[in-house]
């Protein structure tokens, strides 16, 4: 599992090692902006990244994943294994060990009896939590000793690190939320903005939407860390803003998330304050098509639902007409630059899930336009627009509001017009695109578009999660809220048991087969989905900043406790 | 005027009462539900579940008596507790107990206040508002009390000296100024001042505390440059009002009479002419006041203040009802009260208008 | 005042008067004709308006029309100090980051800019003048405007944008097409979420105006109430109206790009002045005209309009008239 990183300037500050001498305390003040302000500081209670990434430098996980997609043990003695007998033969349990000596913040130790409360608080039915996702299969949590914890599974798990592995499933203080559980979890504000963990940094205040200002824990694990004395997490502002604080004024020192032009960038750098670092994880940038009508004459229990087939994006030759026509490196040199790389893929990383399918690559006007002909789609009324049986071949296109984003729609619609299909631009605030909310009709799930752009990306490194949300019945409809995660609505029988297969399959070369074959379904195969860009995370980090590295496979606080300042 | 004053006072209750069910009502016409942002991973019945503890299900009318409910009974108890118990203004009062929080550890009955649905999940909305009040206060606030104390001067000036280099110079940069939106002035400002000269920070830093010298120019240094955004589109609109009132009454009959009294220019200009003027003044003034609290959105979001207005904006696209509905109401309120003062200066500026 | 017993009195004998009596309408244009900005501000808004309204049958060049080829064109002038810039008579206005023409982009950005400034701003004045007025002249109707004034200041606009977007974006999109859906939808938002200054000011000014001396002598001699209103009340309040209209045609054009800024605009390849500024921003270091065009556009626009209300005051006031 070899990553390719790429790390812009000087990789001179990861070299210089400071435990020998640095002190805890020592560097003074950290700052660190996202432009998305944190509303809870707990990953269990909502699924937003800047919540999560709020609570990572105060609670953590047993194991996380380091920016090569290894596990690294954390609050663990090490990482079981099959092989070290932590895992059990038939992949029932496994049997977790924690370092000895670890304190709470507030001076307590650190038991078994934590790791399972977490396991049961999060669990629990009427809870609510966010990521219940990673205890999918668990049966029980059970404390054996002072420092051994076993979960053991429904099922047998290929794939055993789920539960408090990586940043989103860290361990919480049991003293601290005994009495919050269940339904109570969302009345213990204090608890919620002001939680006890084993992490470098402790919660001194939080204003929230606004700032949360940390202080050194005085019993972590490491006397000589964190070498900072205070950290401040600031949100609001945009993207732009971020990015000059970082680079140009030098107020912050990590800027998180800038999807901005590469020229923007460019010139940002340019302030000699910072720069602009950039790792590829597994977003992708991408095209989704609807494959139901989301016609607004339609009634609101069908429209976008299976019952109402597309009128034109169900024919494969149209959504492949109109891959063809979209010029994908000349997307990523206007939005990207070194940030990106064109893809076809789905599942663009780890290496070993990646598919070789490049065929999208090169741009086919003329291919494009030919496939259109023979699909019947021809203009007969010589307005430029393609027709058939009195249809028009008109699109409608929404993404978030974003300009990069606002850019590629330009250049796609633009080809899009080459080939004879007419289309429609809608850009739609982010927190609305993406908000979820059932009652409204803009989110990127109700999907009221035929076309719509997005990124999405998978947590860890294995992608069978995120392969089974094609699952036939899992797209967003009534019943379920549109809370479905089969965005295009796609619906074969031949995917669902490559899905079952794979929940079923341990060999990592046998699996890494099977997620090849059913990203290739989805994109090259289908072009249900139209990948466009293999994003990388864009980080701004100050050049008097030590010890960061970035990371796609965890958050960018990760290694909060190793940095340091470059005098 | 008195009684005047008194019984728009009485009358501004049902007027209050009737905007905020309005501002309810719309809210609920809108799309929105609290749960949205939970992670889809949830499942229905537990988001039910959530929904039903938010008392998101309730009929309309419940719903709008419980808010009601928790904004006039509880919140004021919550503050007398907070002013005798811990303020310094009336700490020396006997402490008082009228408010029992609610909470995970709580038993028997309990005060539930209003909390905030998402924006900062969990935490009473009132608190919240409270937080954001000090930048809010210092950055909208002292613009618009700079826009003020700078437009009037000019309008006043342009107006008595109309045509003069002085009057063209102002009108021109006063309506370039208005026309040029904040999302450009404010980076036009970063670039210069924070980027080129480094002479201000330009993320504003809301746990600043202002305990000494050093920190009070710190504090100045923030805010600066936010204030001079906002006080630009203040001292622009105020400005030309000034100008246009001082013109209509210069050229009146009473200020010719004024002059062949033989009563200094200063006076005539600044007694006479200026009060005469005062009144269409007085109102922009009196409607832009409550607009601090929201009106500057983009100059928040440019220089990461997080006041109030950032506050709604998150809140709304949130769907945070609780704190939308509350902030409104503020507004709401902030808005009677200064059309109540206006309408009293009117009757002190001019006494020809009656109250009746 | 000279002895009248000095003054001769054929005065009385002087022929008929000479020149025919003057129309009130020649006065107010000799007026306004003296007012230099004013003119100078008609003739630009005349100008722009043509310009926008005629431009592209001279300058042929579609504004949504992409050459990813002559991206970041720079105005034509740029050579004057820079003989490397990246300049040529295609793109007389130089292009934007995907080759989008600038001449075109303004020409056709300020036809929405200006259709949606002045149809917002004339909504506003409509509605607020005729609140204002009806408040502060009938005592009875006062209280329940004022009250409903009071809740519409209040309403948060931004909600309300977005339930008007949700709920009418459909049927007007169905009804006129996407443009000019989005073109009825935003003027409407924006008429209807800005009156209430204007009805404040007016009612203001009425209220002190009503007790004057000459409306009283009006009503005395049976004026009827439209009367008054039309002819005694509504010119003594222009000025205040005046300005309002100024401010409202900026804060209309400026309103329009924040709500495409908050995706609830026009389609986002729809240029419009504010628009353009907005996309301008994070480059304005690298290509500063590309914030200045439009900025300058919406400016002088503004200025001209401000001016044009200044002369039109001056020339409508009899009191200053004739000066």
């Amino acid at each position: 599992m070899k990553l390719k990183t790429i790390l812009l300037g000087a990789a001179a500050a990861f070299a210089v090692a400071p435990a020998a001498m640095a002190e805890r305390g020592a560097d003074g003040h950290v700052g660190v902006i996202y432009w998305q302000a944190p509303s809870i500081p707990s990953p269990y209670l909502s699924g937003g990244t800047k919540d999560g990434d709020a609570a990572s430098v105060v609670i953590e996980p047993l194991a996380r994943y380091n920016e090569n997609g290894e596990m690294v043990p954390f609050l663990a003695e090490g990482i079981p294994t099959v092989a070290n007998g932590g895992v059990a033969e038939d992949l029932m349990s496994v049997t977790w060990k924690l370092k000895s000596g670890i304190k709470w913040s507030d001076g307590s130790d650190l038991t078994a009896a934590d790791v399972q409360f977490t396991a049961e608080y999060c669990m629990h039915p009427e809870g609510g939590c966010a990521q219940l996702a990673s205890f999918d299969g668990v049966d029980k949590v059970e404390a054996l000793d002072d420092l051994t914890v076993k979960i053991t599974f429904k099922k047998p798990m290929p794939n055993p690190y789920g539960p408090f592995v990586g940043g989103q499933t860290p361990i919480i203080q049991k003293a601290q939320f005994a009495n919050c559980m269940g339904a109570k979890a969302q009345e213990c504000t204090d608890q919620n903005f002001y939680p006890i963990g084993t992490g470098p940094f402790m919660v001194k205040e939080f204003k929230p939407n606004d700032v949360i200002q940390y202080v050194a824990n005085p019993n972590y694990r490491d006397p000589a860390k964190p070498a900072f004395a205070t950290l401040t997490l600031k949100g609001g502002g945009d993207a732009t803003g971020a990015g000059r604080a970082v680079m140009e004024t030098g107020e912050y020192d990590i800027a998180w998330n800038l999807q901005l032009a590469p020229d923007v960038l460019a010139k940002m750098a340019e302030g000699g304050k910072g720069e602009a670092r950039s790792a590829f994880g597994t977003l992708v940038e991408r095209l989704e098509m609807n494959l139901t009508n989301p016609d607004p004459k339609l009634p609101p229990e069908t429209r976008s639902t299976r019952e109402e087939p597309h009128p034109f994006l169900t024919d494969m030759r149209v959504r492949k007409a109109l891959s063809m026509a979209i010029d994908r490196n000349l997307l990523v040199e206007i939005g990207y630059g070194k940030a990106g790389r064109a893809t076809c893929n789905l599942v663009p990383n780890p290496a070993i899930y990646a598919s070789d399918n490049t065929e999208c690559l090169t741009q086919d006007i003329e291919g494009a336009k030919a496939l259109l002909d023979e699909a019947g789609w021809t203009d007969s009324d010589g307005d430029g627009v393609r027709d058939k049986d009195g249809m028009k071949l008109s699109i409608l296109y929404q993404t978030s509001t974003n300009a990069v984003r606002q850019d590629f729609q330009a250049l796609i619609k633009q080809w899009w017009a080459e080939i004879g299909v007419e289309t429609e631009l809608r850009n739609i605030n982010a927190s609305v695109f993406f908000g979820g909310d059932p009652g409204s009709p803009d989110t990127f799930q109700k999907f009221y578009a035929d076309v719509e752009m997005y990124a999405n990306n998978f947590d860890g490194t294995d992608p069978q999660a995120y392969l089974s949300m094609y699952r036939c019945d899992n797209e967003p409809q009534p019943d379920n809220q549109w809370n479905g995660q089969n965005i295009n609505r796609f619906c074969d029988p031949e995917y669902d048991k490559l899905i079952d297969q794979l929940a079923a399959t341990g060999d990592i070369n046998e699996r890494a087969a099977l997620a090849k074959k059913m990203n290739e379904m989805l994109t090259k195969d289908t072009y249900t989905i139209v990948p466009l860009v293999d994003r990388g995370r864009v980080t701004g980090v100050s050049n008097t900043l030590g010890g960061f590295i970035l990371n796609t496979w965890d958050n960018e606080l990760w290694n909060a406790a190793d940095w340091h300042r470059i005098k | 005027m008195l009684t005047f004053t008194i019984r728009r006072l009485v009358l501004s209750i049902p007027t209050l009462l009737f905007i905020a069910l309005v501002i309810f009502l719309l809210l609920k016409l809108a799309p929105g539900d609290p749960t949205a942002q939970l992670p889809l991973t949830i499942p229905p019945e537990v988001k039910a579940k959530i929904r039903e503890a938010l008392g998101f299900d309730q009929p309309l009318y419940i719903q709008f008596l419980k808010w009601l409910r928790q904004v006039f009974w509880v919140e004021p108890r919550v503050l007398i507790d907070y002013l005798t118990n811990t303020s310094t203004l009336f700490g020396w009062l006997p402490d008082t107990d009228f408010y029992t929080p609610c909470g995970a550890l709580a038993e028997g009955v309990c005060d539930q206040r209003v909390v905030s649905w998402s924006v900062a999940r969990g935490a009473p909305v009132m608190d919240i508002i409270v937080q954001r009040l000090p930048q809010t206060l210092w950055v909208v606030g002292m613009a618009y009390v700079v826009g003020v104390l700078i437009a009037i001067p000019i309008g006043i000036y342009s107006a008595y000296r109309q045509y003069s280099v002085f009057d063209q110079a102002g009108t021109f940069i006063t309506m370039i100024g208005f026309s040029i939106p904040p999302f450009f002035t404010g980076p036009l400002l970063i670039v210069i001042f924070s980027v080129q000269l480094g002479w201000f920070p330009f993320i504003y830093d809301t746990t600043h505390k202002v305990t000494d010298w050093d920190s009070f120019i710190y504090q100045l240094r923030q805010m600066i440059m936010p204030v001079m955004v906002l006080a630009l589109q203040v001292t622009a609109q105020i400005s030309r009002f000034m100008r246009s009132a001082m013109l209509d009454n210069l050229n009146q009959d009473y200020v010719r009479t004024a002059r062949a009294k033989g009563l200094g220019e200063a006076v005539v200009v600044m007694v006479h002419v200026l009060r005469n003027s005062m009144i269409p003044v007085v109102t922009v003034i009196a409607l832009l006041v409550p607009g601090i609290f929201g009106g500057a959105i983009i100059t928040e979001v440019v220089f990461s203040v997080n006041g109030i207005g950032q506050l709604l904006i998150t809140a709304l696209f949130a769907n945070d009802m609780p704190m939308v509905m509350t902030i409104t109401f503020i507004f709401a309120l902030l808005i009677v009260l200064f059309n109540l003062i206006a309408d009293i200066l009117y009757g002190v500026l001019d006494p020809r208008v009656r109250y009746d | 005042m000279t002895d009248p017993a000095n003054t001769p009195l054929n005065a009385l004998e002087e022929p008929e008067i000479t020149r025919p009596p003057r129309s009130q309408w020649r006065d107010v244009w000799d007026q306004f004709s003296h007012h230099k900005g004013a003119l100078m501000g008609g003739g630009f808004l005349v100008f722009i308006t043509l310009a926008v309204m005629f431009g592209d049958f001279f300058w042929q060049v579609d504004p949504k029309k992409l050459d990813i080829r002559a991206k970041d064109f720079r105005p034509i002038y740029t050579v004057l100090w820079n003989s490397d810039a990246k300049v040529g008579w295609a793109h007389p206005l130089g292009s934007d980051n995907l080759g989008r023409d600038h001449l075109a982009q303004i020409l056709a950005g300020g036809r929405t800019s200006m259709a949606v400034g002045w149809a917002a701003m004339i909504l506003t004045m409509l509605i607020g003048t005729t609140i204002g007025v009806l408040a502060g002249f009938f005592k009875k109707i006062d209280g329940p405007l004022m009250r409903l004034t009071d809740l519409f200041l209040s309403l948060p606009i931004l909600p309300l944008m977005l339930v008007a977007v949700t709920l009418f974006r459909q049927p007007l999109r169905a009804q006129f097409g996407v443009e000019t859906g989005m073109f009825i939808l935003i003027v409407g938002v924006i008429g209807v979420t800005s009156w209430m200054q204007t009805a404040r000011i007016v009612r203001g000014d009425i209220l002190a105006l009503k007790e004057r001396e000459f409306v009283l002598a009006a009503r005395a001699s049976g004026t009827t109430s439209r009367g008054i209103i039309f002819r005694h009340l509504l010119p003594n309040v222009l000025s205040p109206i005046m300005v309002s209209a100024t401010l409202g045609l900026a804060t209309a054009i400026i309103t329009e790009s924040s709500l495409s800024f908050l995706g609830v605009g026009f389609p986002s390849d729809f240029p419009t002045w504010g628009k353009m500024l907005a996309d301008a921003v994070p480059r304005m270091q690298e290509f500063p005209e590309r914030v200045m065009l439009p900025g300058v556009a919406i400016s002088l626009t503004v200025l001209s309009v401000n001016y044009l209300g200044d002369g039109l005051r001056d020339a409508l006031d009899p009191r200053i008239r004739g000066r």
